[in-house]
């Protein structure tokens, strides 16, 4: 390890995406995505890799698609509006089993149906590392790539304007380091003319003890790996306080950041709140999050937007104790979702208020 | 005048079954046998395409990217790698695979609904980027698979089931023509035009996409082959019609030719 730096987020996530063994970056401009892109551009050159400038989202999903078939570590992402042109591509990505790290440098928190509910067509969820600061981001950047091979699976990390944008001291490991070895199923062209050559297939063929072209059963492989998923990809959860909480607020991502020093300011005022900061939206860490609120009277759910993981936290809690929404929508001009609203003495009102 | 066309007998068994004495199938299409329909050009153009691999030596670093329509249905017929891609998309999927393997070979294989329609900015910008791959564009007028709707490369006045009365510039816009489009791009290196309607053409398809595959090899850049095939079904004649009716229909609007060579 290094020794610690002061980087902006969007510089120390690329360092570690390379670090991780990332060789191929494609992207489309957009705030506060573009950051990423760009840093991605100057680094990847330095390890042999290769960064596309891609000429629309489509475009760079595709091209991180047939990257992943080779087997190397690739990787793209954009802010939630370029997802949601990407999701067909991310759907069918999912189903051709193939290893793929997606960036979202969201805007707000309106993204977080889109990231965890699948996004795009069909029946398939992405495993979501949700991190709260710069330092949280380079560690589950590590954790996604790894997690993305192990389950040849994509896997995406959703930030937003301050993670991406935000100077932090950070160590960071160095991006010289070997990249992992290329995989047994990927595509280099040398099972031609074999007799049974590879095929990497959306559509079913290419996942070991798959033969052929069997919609069917490969949409229920597909699905009974999705299942495996959920059970076998270990939910992370920050939980803080909850032992004698009367009140549990749920919060995520660098939000959760806010809510976590907000939980803290009011426990030093005498106040008995926790808090629970879930860190893999999915899979949700639904067990964790019911232990912890089993002690309380009440849960409040904090979210920079109408209220979406707000339901996870209703599914996870089961009815054991009431769940009430404190967050909102909080946008200032630029619309770019930095939130007037968060900050810690308007999030602590709102806490105080639940607590009444 | 006399009936001309074959008709077969369904009243009576054959005499003597059928004796398969060569199937003449080429080594890289492990699975001859296909549920595409009676006359389609796909079959003959693919073959081209795998012949011409395995004459260059190139099957061991194929990687071939195809995209949706009748055609998907060899994806698992071959003896080359394959990757599976979404309509439209598979000169990008290409882009990735080339740019992270510079040695291999890389061939898609797409419609004209797939490339000329859903896919035209991805053609024309890996063309542009002189993407060093080669496209194979089966262009029959027509969405095959879905039964015979128009497509962009549809031409003026052919009738479809989504142009009942012809298509009418007015009212259903002009075709485009996809080949000479990408050859007006400074990274397209070979771009040429051919058929598989009679054997001649057959022939001819066969040595464009061999020249094609030479100037990937060269290294010179993106390269295009478009291929007129019949759709008898699609177009509502009878089978025997099909290289007529692309000859009449296709062939006077999307030019037969080399349009432009290393």
């Amino acid at each position: 390890m290094s020794d610690r730096v002061l980087l902006e987020g969007s510089e120390a996530i690329a360092r570690a995406a390379v670090a991780a063994g990332c060789r191929f970056f494609t992207g489309y401009p957009m705030t506060p995505f573009t950051e990423l892109l760009e840093h991605m551009a100057a680094l990847l050159p330095e390890v042999d890799g290769v960064c596309m400038n891609a000429e629309s989202e489509l475009e760079a999903v595709g091209m991180a698609w047939g990257a992943a078939t080779t087997g190397h570590l690739a990787a793209t992402g954009s802010t939630g509006q370029g997802l949601s042109l990407m999701q067909e591509s991310l759907s069918e990505i999912t189903n051709a089993r193939l290893p793929l790290v997606v960036f979202n440098m969201a805007r707000g928190q309106g993204d977080y149906f889109q990231a965890t509910r699948g996004g795009g067509h069909g029946d398939y969820r992405h495993i979501v590392l949700a991190p709260m600061d710069v330092p949280e981001a380079v560690e589950l950047t590590r954790l996604a790539f790894e997690l993305a091979s192990q389950w040849r699976t994509p896997v995406m990390v959703l930030g937003d304007y301050y993670l991406a944008h935000t100077y932090q001291a950070v160590s960071v490991p160095s991006i010289e380091g070997a990249a992992p070895e290329v995989p047994d199923w990927a595509l280099n062209g040398s099972s031609g003319g074999s007799g049974s050559a590879k095929i990497i297939s959306p559509l079913g063929g290419g996942v070991e003890g798959e033969e052929g072209f069997d919609l069917g059963a490969h949409y229920a492989a597909c699905a009974a790996h999705i299942q495996e998923m959920s059970a076998g990809v270990e939910p992370l959860v920050d939980i803080g306080f909850c032992e004698d909480a009367e009140l549990v607020v749920a919060a995520y991502g660098s939000v959760g950041k806010f809510v976590r020093y907000a939980c803290l300011r009011l426990r030093d005022a005498g106040h008995r709140v926790g808090y629970v900061r879930p860190i893999t939206l999915w899979p949700f860490p639904s067990e964790a999050v019911h232990n912890a609120v089993a002690g309380s009277t009440k849960v409040a759910v904090y979210e920079q937007n109408m209220g979406q993981m707000v339901d996870d936290v209703r599914l996870a809690t089961m009815g054991a104790v009431p769940v009430e929404f404190i967050g909102g929508p909080s946008w200032d001009h630029s619309g770019f979702g930095i939130g007037p609203d968060i900050n810690v003495p308007d999030i602590s009102e709102r806490i105080l208020e639940a607590l009444k | 005048m006399t009936d001309e066309r074959i008709y077969l007998s369904t009243d009576t068994p054959p005499a003597e079954p059928a004796v398969l004495v060569d199937d003449f199938t080429p080594s890289l299409i492990t699975q001859a046998n296909h549920h595409l329909c009676p006359g389609c050009g796909e079959p003959i153009a693919i073959r081209a395409a795998m012949e011409a691999i395995e004459e260059l030596e190139l099957a061991q670093s194929t990687i071939t990217v195809f995209g949706i329509g009748c055609y998907t249905a060899f994806a698992h017929n071959l003896d080359v790698e394959v990757v599976q891609a979404l309509h439209g998309r598979a000169p990008s999927v290409a882009t990735g695979i080339k740019r992270m393997l510079p040695d291999g070979f890389v061939v898609t294989v797409q419609g004209d609904g797939d490339m000329v329609n859903e896919g035209l900015q991805e053609v024309l910008h890996a063309a542009a980027r002189g993407e060093n791959i080669t496209c194979l564009l089966l262009n029959n007028g027509v969405f095959g698979e879905t039964g015979g709707q128009m497509t962009t490369t549809t031409t003026l006045g052919q009738r479809t089931k989504t142009s009942i009365e012809g298509r009418d510039p007015h009212q259903h816009g002009h075709p485009i023509l996809l080949s000479d489009l990408a050859a007006t791009m400074d990274g397209a290196a070979y771009v040429a035009r051919c058929a598989v309607n009679n054997a001649g053409n057959v022939a001819r398809t066969k040595r464009y996409i061999t020249r094609a595959y030479e100037s990937q090899m060269a290294g010179a850049g993106f390269s295009l082959v478009e291929i007129l095939t019949m759709c008898p079904t699609g177009w509502f004649v009878d089978t025997l019609e099909g290289p007529d009716y692309l000859q009449d229909t296709l062939a006077p609007v999307h030019n037969i030719g080399e349009l432009k060579t290393p």
